[in-house]
């Protein structure tokens, strides 16, 4: 349905973030997938966070795999140059981007066919090579485009539409994450806007790799009683362990919490993460304490969500290469050509 | 000794060094070569290497030739013999008349040798334990103590050598001394204890001239350096490693700002070839100039990138070092067996760009261009070269470049252009040369952005499964295809003295060869003009070549003969007229080999006169 223009035109009194733009400069082409997918809401998330932040829209660099989830950043961020690249491998050419010009945002969209299958090993080493991005899997346990085969995040188990049990052992991109050195973790809904939205946003103001797995319920295959992704079986075994607020040029005094219920963590740029605890002793500095629960909460087959590991310090890609401030792609022959001199002295060093 | 006469021969013979890998014997060998040019004398030495790191036999010639010859020759005229492991088949390779340098400490049966060579002994292992405790130690020096001993044997200038050992040892004084000691063990053993010189002879010249000797994989790296590369994305696999080696090596050196000390460029090593690939195209689709460098598994696995590169338009320079295969094939081995590969490469319609270097100094110059054709194409260029270009040290011309060159960054759409109301489509052909314009991400608020994806769509980038739609955009890129034919670096042709109806075709590595090849032709009585291609897509001329001779030899280092094949297809050829000439044992092609083949073919075309042939 791409091909139906949106109307362009809104009502005047919209409201406008800080730099002017409404709701609607966010926004990207109408969704071409089924009605109700939760797809749909987690790019009605991202447009909600990047309006919260007031990011500029063009400064955005989206890009993704192939897959219904891959599709999506058509349907947002118009303004914002978009790369549905190859099946599985979003990671090796945000990071190619990213090494370009280390002035964008880059926003990773992915499936869980494509992070956890074909593409598992561009995941694994994007993450481990603290590239500054947000990766964002949408994860719905089954291939959607070609008709409902289980995907790798799929629970051993739980049934297909068709009444196929699951045999094989689910990957858990977290849990991989976790392992793999990301720095900013994080597990939501894409039923639960309130705290799906301020984890992307402070993903986005975290420099580093920051990923997170949304549970995606796929309404046309994969929302059946059996299977552990359906809305309703994600709504009864969601563990929350913390929601938050983004504070970004904000008092957070301002911000009224009840005492000793808030903590808050101040990120890289200075921007505030108020996190409001419900698990009490979760401890989201604590990385290996994080796996650790993560694994108790998955044997009892709880889906635990909510921002579960950040290091507000982390370095990325570019301190550990030693890279010039400058985007590499403005750099022209006068600061990348030694020149002629220096090439006759190479060659007399050859003779 | 029988009655084959010693070969005689000053500044024109072949020696090859038969080591053990891992012995440190290369740099010796290398410096072997180094002092000959010293001489003035011109040289062109190939490693010989199995896919291995230590133990196993390597071996080092070093051709030697005042006529500046340097394809291989084919053949031993001396064969310093260091690896117990391979003597039978050293011993027998080497020519009649030639001569056997080896380690005499322990006796060897007479068995062992031939009577129509000359067998020089010294003992290496004696002198070495003499001189040296320490293991490591003697097993260095035994190698320069060879090169003394050869230094003598072949009357080469001792200061000329001492000169290259304080180069390389500048600063290390104590390295230095007691490298030219053991120089001089070797040397004065030989003097006092063998007839010196011997009949190969190396005498001062000066065919060497301002000529550099380089790898071509450090000159392709240097020429990405220059060629304004900031982004090089690589997975290891021979014979190409060296080539990101030496690209981080030179970056080191001339690519940090001075005050800050950062870096002007990003080095990753990918976790495989998918991801150096898929680095590569988003830096491009980013606007930086990007590369990976591989072999030929390398491409196989790169290829669903480079049909993204072709569709969607993104610049891309992959640098294909080919080895022999296919598979795993042989991966210290030389092929040019990637033509069709790379031409053709991923599923559905493709063509891309190849270019081939014959020497280090085009490795060079095409690296650089490499960057422009990528980006005004917008799409991959492929530098072909091969392990015998890439891993050797070759004699060439200096590295050139002109200050006053721009780089050419291609149709890129800015803000102010966009500002100015010229219209944006990602797709669409406003030259009529098959090239449209593209926005880096992150250049305008409001114009100016658009989804790049490798499904199909319109003009201006929008989603479209229409037939009609597709085929427009697929047209436009054979279009931008043959604009590419006049960008690409042009073939060079050379003709015989007298017309002729033969003409051969060539390309890369083979070069050398070719060139000698052509002398002894001539020597036979057989002239033919000579087409060096360059590029494809191919030019013109090449039509026109074809056409002017009734038959055309494509001589090439793969079995299939596939450089012939790309020009039937390309040209619509009659394949009968292009004779193969193919050479495909993984060693580097000889004049040897081709003026045979050649000269072959050429007597039996040759119809004798009836009436000559019945008087």
């Amino acid at each position: 349905m791409t091909y139906i223009a949106k109307p362009k035109f809104h009502h005047p009194g919209l409201k406008k973030n800080a730099l002017g733009y409404t709701h609607r400069d966010y926004e990207g082409k109408i969704s071409t997938l089924c009605a109700g997918c939760g797809h749909d809401s987690i790019t009605a998330s991202i447009i909600e966070a990047c309006y919260e932040l007031s990011i500029e829209p063009h400064r955005v660099a989206k890009i993704s795999g192939i897959g219904c989830s891959s599709k999506t950043p058509d349907y947002f961020l118009g303004n914002s140059h978009g790369f549905n690249s190859v099946h599985g491998r979003m990671p090796s050419v945000l990071t190619g981007a990213n090494l370009a010009n280390r002035d964008l945002i880059y926003l990773g969209v992915s499936g869980d066919g494509d992070s956890a299958s074909i593409g598992f090993g561009q995941f694994a080493h994007s993450i481990r090579r603290g590239v500054n991005m947000t990766y964002i899997v949408e994860n719905n346990g089954v291939y959607g485009l070609t008709k409902g085969q289980f995907s790798a995040t799929a629970d051993r188990g739980s049934k297909s539409k068709k009444g196929v049990t699951n045999t094989d052992n689910a990957i858990d991109l977290v849990a991989m994450a976790l392992q793999l050195g990301a720095t900013f973790v994080a597990r939501s809904f894409s039923g639960d806007k309130s705290q799906l939205v301020p984890l992307i946003a402070a993903a986005i103001r975290h420099k580093g790799a920051s990923f997170i797995d949304v549970i995606s319920p796929c309404i046309a295959f994969n929302n059946h009683a059996g299977s552990t992704k359906s809305f309703d079986y994600v709504r009864e075994h969601n563990d929350a362990v913390n929601r938050l607020d983004v504070l970004v040029g904000r008092d957070p005094l301002a911000v009224d919490y009840a005492p000793g219920t808030v903590q808050m963590v101040e990120q890289h740029d200075g921007s505030k993460i108020a996190l409001r605890k419900i698990d009490a002793d979760y401890d989201p500095h604590d990385r290996l304490g994080a796996q650790t629960f993560l694994a108790r909460h998955a044997a009892k087959g709880q889906i635990v969500t909510g921002l579960l590991y950040v290091d507000p310090d982390a370095e990325d890609l570019h301190e550990h290469l030693n890279t010039v401030e400058t985007p590499l792609n403005t750099l022209e022959a006068d600061m990348l050509c030694p020149g002629s001199a220096v090439l006759d002295k190479i060659n007399a060093s050859l003779r | 000794m029988s009655d084959k006469k010693p070969i005689s021969s000053v500044n024109d013979f072949v020696v090859r060094f038969a080591n053990v890998n891992g012995s440190g014997s290369a740099s010796a060998n290398e410096m072997f070569a180094r002092a000959i040019l010293r001489h003035g004398v011109p040289v062109s030495p190939r490693n010989i290497f199995p896919s291995n790191i230590q133990g196993l036999p390597t071996w080092y010639e070093v051709r030697v030739t005042e006529d500046g010859h340097l394809g291989a020759r084919g053949g031993v005229d001396m064969m310093v013999a260091m690896n117990p492991q391979t003597w039978d088949k050293d011993v027998a390779g080497i020519e009649p008349g030639g001569y056997l340098f080896y380690d005499s400490t322990k006796p060897m049966p007479s068995t062992k040798f031939r009577d129509d060579i000359t067998v020089i002994g010294v003992p290496l292992t004696a002198i070495t334990n003499s001189t040296y405790t320490d293991p490591r130690q003697r097993q260095l020096f035994k190698n320069i103590i060879y090169l003394g001993a050869l230094s003598a044997l072949l009357d080469m200038d001792p200061k000329l050598i001492e000169q290259l050992i304080g180069e390389q040892y500048k600063g290390k004084e104590k390295l230095l001394s007691s490298n030219v000691h053991a120089l001089h063990l070797g040397r004065d053993w030989a003097l006092s204890n063998l007839k010196c010189p011997i009949g190969l002879r190396v005498r001062k010249s000066d065919k060497v001239g301002d000529r550099i000797f380089i790898e071509g994989n450090s000159a392709a790296a240097l020429g990405a350096v220059y060629g304004g590369a900031t982004v090089c994305a690589w997975y290891p696999i021979t014979p190409s490693s060296s080539v990101a080696e030496a690209f981080t090596a030179h970056c080191k050196k001339y690519r940090h700002d001075p005050e800050t000390g950062k870096a002007k460029y990003a080095i990753v090593q990918g976790e495989d070839e998918l991801a150096s690939i898929g680095i590569v195209i988003g830096a491009s689709w980013n606007g930086a100039r990007a590369f990976t460098a591989t072999s030929g598994p390398g491409i196989s696995l790169m290829t669903e990138f480079i049909g993204l590169s072709y569709f969607a338009e993104i610049p891309a320079v992959i640098m294909n070092i080919q080895r022999a295969g296919p598979s795993t094939g042989m991966p210290t081995r030389t092929q040019q067996c990637d033509i069709i590969a790379c031409a053709y490469a991923s599923h559905g319609d493709t063509k891309h760009v190849l270019l081939f270097p014959e020497d280090p100094a085009e490795a060079f110059e095409f690296a650089a261009a490499a960057f422009d054709l990528a980006e005004r194409l917008q799409t991959t260029i492929f530098l072909m070269l091969d392990l015998d270009i890439g891993m050797n040290h070759r004699l060439c011309r200096p590295l050139k470049w002109d200050d006053a060159k721009q780089y050419d960054r291609g149709k890129v759409m800015t803000a102010e252009m966009l500002d100015e109301g010229r219209d944006f489509g990602r797709y669409l052909d406003v030259d009529g040369d098959g090239i449209p314009y593209r926005t880096y991400p992150g250049t305008h608020p409001t114009k100016g952005s658009y989804f790049t994806r490798g499904t199909s769509r319109d003009r201006y980038a929008r989603y479209s499964e229409e037939g009609s739609v597709y085929a427009d955009n697929m047209q436009r890129l054979v279009r931008k295809f043959e604009t590419a034919q006049d960008l690409v670096p042009r073939p060079l042709q050379a003709n015989a003295e007298r017309p002729t109806k033969y003409g051969v075709i060539y390309f890369g590595s083979t070069s050398p060869a070719m060139d000698e090849a052509i002398g002894l032709l001539e020597t036979r009585g057989h002239q033919l003009d000579r087409l060096r291609i360059r590029a494809f897509p191919f030019h013109s001329s090449v039509a026109s070549f074809l056409a002017e001779h009734d038959f055309v030899y494509v001589v090439e280092q793969n079995r299939d003969s596939q450089l012939r094949q790309l020009i039937v297809n390309e040209n619509g050829i009659d394949p009968v007229r292009l004779v193969p000439i193919v050479h495909y044992d993984g060693t580097p092609i000889t004049a040897r080999f081709i003026a045979k083949a050649i000269g072959d073919h050429q007597d039996h075309l040759k119809v004798t006169p009836l009436r000559k042939a019945v008087s």
